[in-house]
């Protein structure tokens, strides 16, 4: 028996050409497949069916949470912990306490992007399989790779290969864990 | 590897096209990421580089200097407190703004020929930031103790006082500071995936790799990326426009005759672009030049922000006008004297160097034949960072020194140790920025791939 491998990569030359396999793909009723791209490609979400994204509701929690801490940190100073009696003025001044909150806001919202991004993505991540394939360097210069996992219930190493190879890739490739 | 790799001749793009024909993703890929990892580095980038240095020395002598002997050292006296050190605060604060409005502004609009200027732009905002926080904080005398300016249980049993505007500019400045670098981060994530697999050095290849996280360009991580850095640009334009806002309101929220006016957070927003693409174009025009990037930063961009310039130029110079008219038809005798000791004043020729550096020479960006020219454009970016500085000190001096009462009237002179601390942050800039464009690669990769012709997926071929 052979030693088990990730999954089968096939490499592309145009982001046209991967959009096209990864429509075959998805088609042929593959659904643990990843495609890889030196830039972003819109057209391979819909083909991949990649429709769901919690970043969107991250950032809101983040920035909710932003405000209150700033307004409530304010309220908390100039009310409760530290009262200064200005000429009687009121010590719960919201006006003045707006620029804080705001700007609390904004970093606790860009805060919760950046790190649920590397949270969703599962990064910083060391190593990862993919590497193993030497011409995978190439996916970050001018390269396109679709790679079909081997954890798909239809995935057989032998005629998965074949099927790959029937959408006239540059090259078939398994990939090592 | 270098199957289709092309040479290419710098050619103004026509049309819709914003980056010279002839390029492949391979040969923008290998191109930009050449210059950090292949080319030898240049003697043109060794020598600026040297003579920053020394300025970073210049600058380390200064502190140090006023460190010991405190900020008596400098100009400032009774009534003009403030000096040099808020006028260069301010200056550098705004050149900051080009870069996050580059990034995210112009993201947000859609307007794609930003992709070859926004990463040196962006990094432009944070070195420019980081000279900016020297001046509040050396200017707090024990700059030591600048974490009393936030709220922490302590011993003194004190707290800040929220209602003042200059609580609010630590926090707005710190929130600008951290955001452009988490920005300006994540921007790199993917080229630094780039350099990672390009380069030939063991040493170099576990940097970048750290760096970079293990990033590998999945479909599932690019749709993710691309909402975090449309949510990111989101949250950077209000924040972009609220920190020069917060910046005015440490002058209009004081009585100051000169100061006290509802014209400033606008006024200062639009004049912290003007400077903040003049110093965008001040360092571009050499680098493409010295680089040979005139495919990837081609006159078309050059033309764009010189068109910034000029309309940022109006706004600046409508807010002139308004601000004299204002002083004229309030009937206000301080807010006319204010305007009319500018004018006429012991500092009038800074006024009207000022008018000429903002107002009068860069009209001739009208002229397309100026906009295009990179000697000229080079020139009117000078004189507008000349003339915004001026700005500066004319609102920060010239309206400290004579206020209500004539009997506390004085008059400001810069120390040498001003001048060195000024010129020190110059140099601590141009250090972290060429060693930012040795290091890192200056023009961001993955977005000028998306530039090209080829990165569009033909349509019809999916079914």
């Amino acid at each position: 028996m052979k030693t088990p491998i990730y999954g089968l990569m096939a490499e592309f030359e145009s982001p046209t050409a991967l959009v096209a396999a990864a429509h075959q793909v998805r088609a042929r009723g593959y659904r643990k497949v990843e495609a890889y791209s030196p830039f972003a490609i819109e057209e391979v979400n819909e083909a991949l069916g990649l429709h769901h994204n919690k970043l969107p509701l991250i950032v809101l929690c983040g920035g909710i949470l932003g405000g209150l801490t700033g307004y409530l940190m304010q309220y908390y100073v100039a009310v409760i912990d530290f009262p200064l009696n200005i000429g009687g003025r009121p010590l719960h001044s919201w006006p003045s306490f707006i620029i804080i909150t705001f700007e609390l806001t904004i970093l606790f919202a860009a805060l919760s992007t950046v790190l649920g991004l590397f949270g969703l993505c599962g990064l910083p991540m060391p190593y990862h399989p993919v590497f193993n394939v030497s011409r995978f360097a190439f996916a970050s210069r001018d390269r396109f790779f679709i790679c079909i996992e081997a954890n798909d219930p239809l995935f057989d190493r032998h005629d998965t290969a074949e099927f790959l190879h029937t959408l006239a890739p540059r090259e078939v490739t398994e990939v090592a864990h | 590897m270098s199957d289709d790799r092309r040479t290419t001749t710098p050619v103004r793009p026509t049309g819709t096209q914003i980056i010279a024909p002839g390029h492949t993703f391979a040969t923008v890929s290998d191109k930009i990421s050449s210059i950090v990892l292949t080319r030898r580095t240049p003697l043109y980038w060794f020598i600026p580089f040297l003579i920053a240095s020394g300025l970073v020395m210049v600058f380390l002598v200064a502190v140090a200097a006023l460190l010991v002997r405190g900020v008596g050292l400098w100009g400032i006296k009774v009534p003009v407190m403030w000096g040099w050190a808020i006028t260069n605060f301010v200056w550098w604060i705004g050149i900051g703004h080009a870069g996050t409005l580059i990034s995210a502004i112009l993201l947000l609009l859609r307007q794609s020929w930003r992709n070859s200027i926004n990463r040196f732009a962006e990094a432009m905002t944070l070195f420019a930031v980081a000279c900016a926080g020297m001046f509040p904080l050396l200017h707090l005398g024990r700059p030591w103790l600048f974490y009393w300016l936030f709220p922490y249980p302590n011993t003194m049993g004190v707290q800040p006082q929220f209602r003042s505007p200059l609580v609010w500019d630590v926090f707005a400045v710190s929130t600008y500071a951290t955001v452009s670098a988490l920005f300006w981060y994540v921007g790199l994530i993917p080229d630094l995936a780039t350099l990672r697999d390009r380069t030939r050095y063991r040493a170099a290849r576990i940097v970048y790799g750290i760096l970079a996280m293990g990033w590998r360009g999945a479909a599932s991580h690019w749709q993710k990326y691309e909402t975090a850095s449309l949510l990111l640009a989101g949250l950077a334009t209000p924040l972009v426009l609220s920190v020069h806002t917060v910046v005015s309101f440490d002058f209009t929220v004081a009585i100051v005759p000169g100061w006290h006016s509802t014209i400033f957070p606008p006024y200062f927003v639009a004049g912290a672009i003007y400077s903040g693409f003049a110093m965008v174009l001040v360092l571009a025009i050499p680098l493409r030049a010295m680089y040979g990037l005139e495919d990837l930063i081609t006159s078309r961009h050059l033309d764009n922000m010189a068109k910034v310039m000029l309309a940022t130029g109006e706004i600046v110079a409508y807010s002139y006008f308004f601000e004299a008219f204002i002083a004229w038809y309030s009937g206000n005798q301080f807010e006319m004297f204010a305007i009319w000791n500018r004018m006429t004043g012991p500092y009038a020729p800074t006024y009207w160097c000022l008018i000429f550096c903002n107002l009068v020479f860069p009209q001739i960006l009208w002229l397309k034949q100026i906009r295009t020219n990179v000697v000229w454009l080079f020139i009117v970016a000078l004189d507008v960072l000349t003339g915004m500085w001026l700005e500066r000190y004319v609102i920060v001096v010239v309206s400290l020194h004579r206020d209500y009462l004539p009997s506390s009237w004085g008059i400001f002179h810069p120390t040498i140790w001003d001048v060195a601390t000024y010129v020190g942050t110059l140099g601590l800039f141009f250090f972290l920025f060429f060693l930012f464009i040795r290091s890192l690669p200056m023009i961001s990769i993955f977005e000028v791939r998306t530039l090209l012709p080829q990165a569009e997926v033909v349509e019809g071929v999916e079914k």
